[in-house]
């Protein structure tokens, strides 16, 4: 167990016109679970790789447990790792690819063997430890690929997506399973996913990545309810956060927004913005429907989820969705009421799409 | 009812295997046990008691012998090297196949031009003063240095061609299982024998079954540099054929030779493979 420093790790593969991570910096506590969240080809996997020792960066530094490693070979760096890929050997039984990492360490043959019957019973591998990784489903090759990391102790896991191939149900399990087991492991954990539902419900703390450059970091709390740009605020989220563009103008000596023939009010902060465009961004599941007050909305879609309805409205000719409880009924057309409460409003440059602080 | 297209499909292909292959095959066998009278083992009574049989049948195993093992060992090593990818990469693939495009015969002269008794070697351990007069490699007396050079000239003409098979084979081998490997602690050692060698047991497999029966077929290289002094198999037949015009021992040689690539065939097909289930 050690504490992780990535500090601006820059890396551009051969070749390529873009860097594939741009001056990344990221500090895991010792113990921590950190999750990386970022749309396929953001550089998740490359990062994870560095810090395998995989992949040398271009410059920058990682240190584990007080420890340069940044150019250290992959087995001297004591970590385990779950690859995006499974990389379960085909010519080694589930038995022995679980044990692999205790026999190259030179575990004696009965430690390994109850290493491995302990991570197997965890993950529901016992029936197949006799068998070889052809003959089990994707899932079940994932799941070994996980119990060959877990049973390692050592200072850092990485995984790359290791929910990626179960079913839904199953991952839903395994995710609260996974959770358990690293809280109890303790192991320090960088943990790469596409899946913001994921991140956000097993990361102690989430680094969004967008096309190698690290744009937050906090716990999943924080980033959700205050994302720093608005891509985060798009991607985490499902509906996304919705994005309103107004002007900025003055009534009756309070700042409002305007959208168009409606507007809400702007907090004092921001009246420097005076005159100029702004934009509002709010979660769907923030928005009250009531009778009065804040924005008319006209009706367009109506979607039933289930545990809630997804409405999509039409204010002044931008999109709002709202998330309405499951029981709302209404026809398309109808115009609805939509109340923005202020504290859940944040507020975003247009230029820059960076979050502006009103506290 | 099974349709018979199948058949119909196969039928030229059939028909041209049974004719360049199998008759000549049927001719082989009936040749090597029958004279006049009918069914004999004379023909393979003169070739037990030929002088030359047994030491044919000596050194082309022995030749088999030494020279895969160093083949693989060296094969594997340089296909280890190309992996890396170092500079130059294309230039190192071909210059290592260079032997592959050239005939065995001219392998031959090559390196007769080398280790005759005024050949390269010999002018070089002179001019060192390493020798007064030079060896003589290729004597008839010396049966130790007549192996070794065919053995040399042997590595140098095949290698490539086990190159070639265990580069292939190494290419379509994901990369991800040698990383997993590194990261779980194994070591270049262990990364080979773990990962890398069993991953590769088809094309070795391949690479075996050719490069045996290919060796069994030694003969030029062998004529070039000893003539009959270092008597090979296929050197044989060839000799009771063209030079003693005898068809009938010269096909009990071939089968030999057919026996024993059979055998070997069969032994790697058995030994040298994934276990089973793995695949
Ligand atoms: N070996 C490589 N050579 C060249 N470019 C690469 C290589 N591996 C990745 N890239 C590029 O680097 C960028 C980051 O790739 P990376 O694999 O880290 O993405 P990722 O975030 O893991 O995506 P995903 O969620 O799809 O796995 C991509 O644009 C990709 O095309
Ligand atoms: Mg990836």
């Amino acid at each position: 167990m050690a504490e992780l420093i990535l500090r601006d790790l820059a890396k551009t593969y051969p070749g390529a016109s873009t860097r594939a991570t741009d001056d990344v910096s990221l500090d895991v506590a010792d113990g921590e679970f950190m999750v990386l969240l970022g749309p396929s080809g953001c550089g998740k996997t490359t990062l994870l790789r560095m810090v395998a020792g995989l992949e040398l960066p271009d410059a920058g530094q990682i240190v584990i447990g007080g420890k340069d490693v940044t150019y250290l070979e992959p087995r001297r760096r004591n970590l385990s790792m779950v690859f995006q890929s499974y990389a379960v050997f085909p010519n080694k039984k589930v038995a022995d690819n679980i044990g692999f990492g205790l026999r190259m360490r030179g575990v004696p043959a009965d430690g390994v063997r109850r290493k491995v019957e302990w991570a197997a019973d965890l993950l529901q591998l016992r029936p197949y430890l006799d068998r070889y990784p052809s003959r089990l489903s994707g899932g079940q090759r994932q799941r070994v690929a996980v119990a060959r990391a877990i049973v390692m102790d050592a200072d850092i896991l990485l995984m790359d997506e290791p929910l990626s191939n179960l079913d839904a149900l199953l991952r839903l399990n395994f995710r609260a399973e996974l959770k358990k087991l690293v809280a109890e492991l303790g192991t320090t954990t960088l943990y790469v996913t596409h899946d913001q539902v994921e991140a956000l419900s097993l990361g102690d703390r989430v680094a969004v990545l967008r096309d190698g450059v690290l744009v937050q970091c906090g716990p999943p709390g924080a980033v959700y309810d205050e994302p720093a740009d608005e891509f985060v605020g798009g991607f985490l989220g499902s509906p996304p956060m919705n994005f309103l563009t107004g002007t900025v103008c003055t009534d009756e000596g309070r700042p409002r927004v305007d959208f168009g023939g409606q507007s809400v009010p702007v907090p004092a902060a921001l009246s420097s913005y005076h005159g100029k465009r702004l934009r509002l961004g709010i979660r769907p599941e923030a928005i009250q429907l009531g009778d009065g007050g804040g924005l008319r909305g006209e009706l367009q879609v109506l979607e039933p989820l289930g545990a809630s309805a997804l409405l999509t409205t039409d204010v002044c000719g931008q999109t709002i969705k709202v998330q309405a409880p499951a029981t709302f009924r209404a026809e398309p057309g109808r115009r609805l009421a939509l109340r923005l409460p202020v504290d859940q409003c944040r507020w975003y440059d247009p230029e820059t799409s960076l979050l502006l602080e009103v506290r | 009812m099974r349709s018979r297209s199948p058949w119909l499909l196969l039928l030229p292909s059939l028909v041209l295997m049974a004719a360049l292959f199998g008759w000549p095959l049927v001719q082989a066998v009936l040749a090597a046990f029958r004279d006049e009278g009918g069914f004999t083992l004379a023909h393979w009574q003169r070739l037990l008691t030929d002088p030359y049989f047994l030491p044919a049948l000596r050194n082309t195993v022995l030749l088999i012998v030494i020279v895969l093992p160093v083949q693989l060992a060296l094969a594997i090593g340089m296909a280890l090297l190309v992996q890396a990818r170092p500079r130059f990469i294309g230039g190192h693939f071909y210059l290592w196949c260079v032997p592959l495009a050239i005939s065995e015969l001219a392998a031959g002269l090559v390196w007769l031009s080398v280790f005759d008794n005024r050949g390269y070697l010999n002018s070089l351990l002179v001019s060192l003063g390493l020798s007064e007069n030079g060896v003589q490699w290729l004597s008839y007396e010396n049966t130790t240095t007549m192996l070794l050079t065919v053995v040399i000239a042997e590595i140098w003409r095949a290698t490539s061609l086990v190159f070639v098979i265990v580069v292939a084979g190494m290419q379509v081998i994901p990369r991800d299982y040698d990383e997993a490997a590194q990261v779980f602690g194994a070591s270049l050692g262990q990364r080979l024998r773990h990962v890398t060698l069993p991953l590769l047991m088809p094309s070795l497999q391949v690479a075996l079954i050719l490069r045996t029966i290919l060796a069994l077929q030694a003969f030029a290289v062998a004529q070039a540099l000893t003539g009959r002094d270092f008597p090979l198999l296929v050197g044989e037949t060839y000799e009771w054929y063209v030079n003693l015009r005898n068809p009938a021992v010269s096909s009990a040689v071939a089968l030999v030779v057919l026996a024993l690539s059979l055998g070997t065939a069969l032994l790697y097909l058995r030994t040298v493979r994934q276990p089973e289930g793995a695949r």
